[in-house]
């Protein structure tokens, strides 16, 4: 499934590409885009500085400052859980988060995993764009069915009596995993804290980077 | 509908196949159908829930035989024509051939920071919230053939009530163009066993967000 759930194209030159190497869906893409800005309905210049904005700004770098302040600041943390969306929005330190956002939180009782199985709902405006595989049928299909085998394909193996818990987005909430604070990282700053936390600790497919991991 | 997009429960698909430093886009038209699609939704010209009900009407083999990106696209297509946007000749030529129709604002990059914030889908509740946290619901054994969000191996299982979301746009309505229709949304969280049966493993819990007309008091 993999080989063709993305296309591996390497026509990079969109701008000043010669015609002949133009796949189809390019052509069809570009003739879309013509018509569209042709009919007056959008500026391509707008689509310029959407790809810009997720390409360097909207990452899970956003995410991870979310999990390190609520590792260091209980007060935080606990407004997180009640509301992600409020709490988030308070820290002022991205673009305002759009509505009903939910912060899960992973204990040694219990972790949590966030999917998808109906198409692509993932919380863009803390983790950026879902990567392929969150996206793709091997997940969408064996997230609800087999989570510790999905699990397992990252390399995690999670104790046999902690309860796993996922989180099938069928509707517009949107969840983020508070995943749990690593071992030997007490009196850390939060920007220290936030290079622990990778984005698939915050999906529920991995879990943050242990001091000795970090560079 | 019954299609191939609801894959939750099925088999066969082969392993997760993380891809390692991935870009954010594999190609440059990637991004191009990502921004048209913004686009076109702040111009009000259809719903999120149009976009997901094209790519679900894509024939199986075209859905599961093409990448995300190239779904969005045709799904785009499907939209663009079908809302009567642009004509197929138009898309065919490459060229618009009449004017546009008017469109309720457009995105222009002044505006593209403001407008990469989620809308809110909280619409006013048109009746008294049904269930509470705790309680024990069955979802309906329903099989719309339009756009639903309740996926198949969630139907007609016994489950409980843990969240309430408030009231939000209904999407089997939105998408097929009957309005908002605002209804009581819940996480439902199922065990394990109720979904996949005796040998399924019992430390598995598995949570949807259900619209209130999906359940039935249990």
């Amino acid at each position: 499934m993999a080989g063709h759930d993305h296309d591996h194209d390497h026509h990079h030159d969109h701008d000043h590409d010669h015609g002949s190497e133009l796949s189809e869906t390019q052509l069809r893409v570009r003739a879309l885009e013509t018509v569209l800005t042709e009919k007056g309905y959008i500026d391509p210049t707008a689509i310029d500085a959407i790809i810009e904005a997720y390409e360097t700004k909207i990452g899970p770098r956003n995410g991870a400052v979310v999990v390190a302040k609520a590792w260091t600041d209980p007060a935080f943390k606990k407004a997180l859980l009640e509301d992600a969306t409020k709490a988030v929005a308070s820290m002022g330190h991205m673009s305002r988060v759009g509505d009903h956002l939910v912060a899960v939180e992973n204990t040694p009782q219990r972790h949590n995993m966030i999917v998808c199985t109906l198409c692509s709902c993932y919380p863009w405006e803390v983790l950026g764009l879902p990567p392929v595989w969150y996206k793709s049928a091997p997940y969408r299909s064996r997230a609800v069915k087999d989570p510790r085998g999905v699990l397992a394909d990252f390399g995690i193996s999670m104790p046999k009596d902690t309860e796993v818990r996922v989180w099938d987005s069928t509707a517009e909430t949107r969840f983020i995993v508070l995943p749990m604070r690593p071992a030997g990282t007490e009196g850390w700053s939060e920007d220290k804290l936030a290079d622990l936390v990778t984005r698939d600790s915050m999906i529920g497919t991995g879990l943050p980077l242990k001091p000795s991991e970090t560079k | 509908m019954d299609g191939v997009h609801d894959m939750g429960g099925m088999d066969g698909f082969g392993k997760v196949e993380p891809e390692k430093d991935e870009p954010v886009f594999h190609a440059p038209w990637e991004g191009r159908v990502l921004g048209m699609q913004r686009a076109m939704g702040y111009a009000g010209a259809w719903h999120i829930d149009h976009s997901r009900f094209a790519q679900e009407k894509l024939p199986p083999t075209t859905y599961l035989g093409v990448s995300y990106y190239q779904r969005w696209a045709l799904a785009m297509e499907s939209n663009v024509t079908e809302r009567g946007y642009a004509t197929p000749e138009e898309l065919k030529a490459g060229h618009a051939l009449t004017p546009g129709k008017t469109l309720r604002r457009k995105l222009t990059p002044d505006v593209v920071q403001a407008s990469l914030t989620r809308n809110s889908f909280y619409r006013q509740q048109q009746g008294p919230q049904r269930f509470k946290p705790g309680d024990r619901v069955r979802t309906k054994n329903i099989h719309p053939a339009t756009h639903t969000r309740l996926p198949r191996y969630a139907r007609g299982k016994l489950g409980v009530v843990e969240l309430c979301h408030g009231c939000h746009m209904y999407p089997d309505s939105v998408a097929t163009d009957r309005g908002d229709n605002p209804q009581w949304l819940y996480t439902v969280v199922f065990s394990s066993e109720e979904l996949w049966g005796p040998d399924a493993d019992p430390t598995i819990k598995i949570s949807i967000d259900a619209f209130e007309p999906y359940l039935d008091p249990a």
